[in-house]
């Protein structure tokens, strides 16, 4: 065995937290995919088995996009083009023409006033928070914010609160309460990425006018596809203009590499720019990434294609479930989550259903309430009709044999619990 | 109950369950690992102690454990209004 710089008892202690984890049902596990990602993928589960060929319903491929071979193609043009990596960080000698390119262009997309680069999203919303508001300042956010909002809410001095989920009523009790701080932002995301339902963006933009507050969206799962032309949800809303900060990456629909940013008020901007720890202290999106992310802004500024075969795809999957008796979240977003309530038929439909030779992954407490269980399907413009028709088959035979096809929540649970 | 437990219980209902939230919830539920109440939103039950009870809760006693049930919540306030009542 390897010596460490551990104590035995440090050892012993990790030891058992993962057994803990495991023995909870809680310890994750990695699939090895032998394949480039897209609708059907080469999976090696569990580790060592061979490699199957499987649909893939899991992934934030929203517009088939990554691994297009014009993206593929820009992408290697980009690293002759700009090299491999910078080897600093952006404001040193790590800025390339092509990231101030690439920043101008999702500025287009969105429609705001600036926007700055990041490592990935979970950066930039690790810094932005922190950069903008202090302890003067309140960050009102709806409770199903994703967890890197979170966490940058905690890093930044601001006081916090929260609403109910996209209760309007009770954002407005909040925001009536805290008149008395210097600034208030509203906090929400754009697409919730676990109920797969849109943020009342038009209601939160109207209240926070009258209340004297600002808006920040995270539009991870809507950038690219939400709304007439993909530009998001603030798009689908008609509130283009008058969101004050928008985070979003590049590691979902837009390629689905890696990179993230903010954009919105160019003073909201800049001060990101000077103060945002992640943003200054780490290198940004490598020049091949960048080269990618352009010809994806390409794409989909040439044609909105791609996001209405997504948007088909999501109607067809939607109507193929509610018509086998599955229980689904109603929502407009490719995000159609099949709920099942106990995390342990959340896990074995999982399995049988990759067994069946489609790959899905069961949620559960913590990462969504006790009792909220569930199957989350994730559509994708790569998805055709045919895979689409084979993964209902699989869905019905795995919902036949635990029998919860026409079953009601009350059902479900008298039978397997919470 | 004591008017302190009903004052926290009301509040709890009010701010954290959702419409059509059939949950009972009652002195000894738990809030927290209950999953009714998250870490992330417990900042607000802090915030309403301290205003209606006039006290300060110290960051290192607001914790999951002491706010997991109104019981709990209820005995961490006396706690501390005892602790900066004259001996």
């Amino acid at each position: 065995m390897t010596t460490l710089a551990y104590e035995v008892s440090a050892r012993e202690h990790y030891q058992q937290e993962l057994e803990t984890l495991r023995r909870a049902g809680l310890f994750k596990e990695e699939r090895y995919i032998h394949a480039p990602q897209g609708a059907e993928i080469e999976v090696e589960f569990p580790a060592g088995a061979a490699p199957r060929r499987v649909l893939n319903l899991c992934s934030n491929n929203y517009l088939g996009l990554s691994s297009h071979p014009e993206v593929v193609a820009a992408a290697h043009a980009g690293l002759e083009a700009r090299g491999y990596g910078m080897s600093s960080v952006r404001f040193i000698c790590g800025t390339q023409d092509i990231h101030r390119e690439l920043e101008h262009r999702l500025t287009a997309l969105l429609g705001t006033e600036d926007t700055l680069l990041f490592p990935s999203c979970m950066d930039a919303n690790a810094g932005v928070f922190e950069a903008l508001l202090g302890e003067a300042d309140v960050l009102i956010a709806d409770r199903l914010v994703h967890a890197s909002i979170v966490d940058g809410m905690r890093l930044s001095k601001a006081q916090q609160d929260t609403f109910k989920h996209s209760d309007m009523g009770h954002l407005e009790e909040k925001l009536r309460e805290h008149q008395d701080k210097r600034f208030r932002m509203v906090v929400t995301d754009g697409v919730f990425s676990m109920d797969g339902d849109l943020a009342k963006l038009d209601e939160i933009v109207a209240l926070a006018e009258r209340h004297n507050a600002m808006v920040f969206v995270d539009e991870s799962h809507a950038t690219g596809f939400i709304g007439p032309t993909g530009r998001g949800t603030h798009e689908q809303k008609g509130v283009v203009g008058r969101i004050d900060v928008i985070t979003t990456t590049l590691g979902k629909a837009l390629g689905g590499a890696s990179g993230g940013c903010v954009s919105g008020r160019a003073e909201l901007v800049e001060m990101c720019r000077q103060r945002a720890r992640p943003y200054l202290f780490s290198n940004t999106v490598a020049p091949v990434i960048v080269a990618g992310a352009i010809k994806v802004l390409e794409i989909i500024g040439r044609t909105t294609e791609r996001r209405d075969a997504l948007e088909r795809n999501t109607i067809y999957w939607r109507r193929l479930l509610v018509e086998a008796g599955f229980d689904v979240k109603a929502g407009e977003s490719p995000i159609v989550p099949v709920m099942l309530y106990n995390a342990k038929l959340a896990q074995e439909v999982a399995r049988d259903l990759f067994a069946e030779g489609v790959y899905v992954v069961g949620f559960f407490f913590p990462v969504v309430p006790k009792g909220q269980a569930r199957i989350r399907t994730q559509l994708s413009a790569a998805h055709e009709t045919r895979h689409l028709d084979l993964a209902i088959e699989a869905f019905v035979k795995v919902g036949r044999k635990h029998d919860i096809l026409g079953r009601t929540k009350a059902e479900i649970m008298d039978r397997y619990g919470l | 109950m004591d008017d302190l437990k009903r004052v926290i219980l009301d509040y709890v209902k009010r701010e954290y369950l959702e419409d059509g939230d059939d949950r009972i919830v009652a002195e000894d539920t738990p809030l927290i690992t209950g999953g009714i109440v998250d870490s992330f939103s417990m900042v607000s039950l802090k915030r309403f102690l301290e205003k209606k009870c006039a006290i300060q809760i110290p960051d290192d006693q607001a914790t999951p454990a002491a706010f997991d049930t109104v019981n709990e919540i209820a005995a961490l306030v006396e706690r501390i209004r005892g602790r900066r009542a004259p001996a």
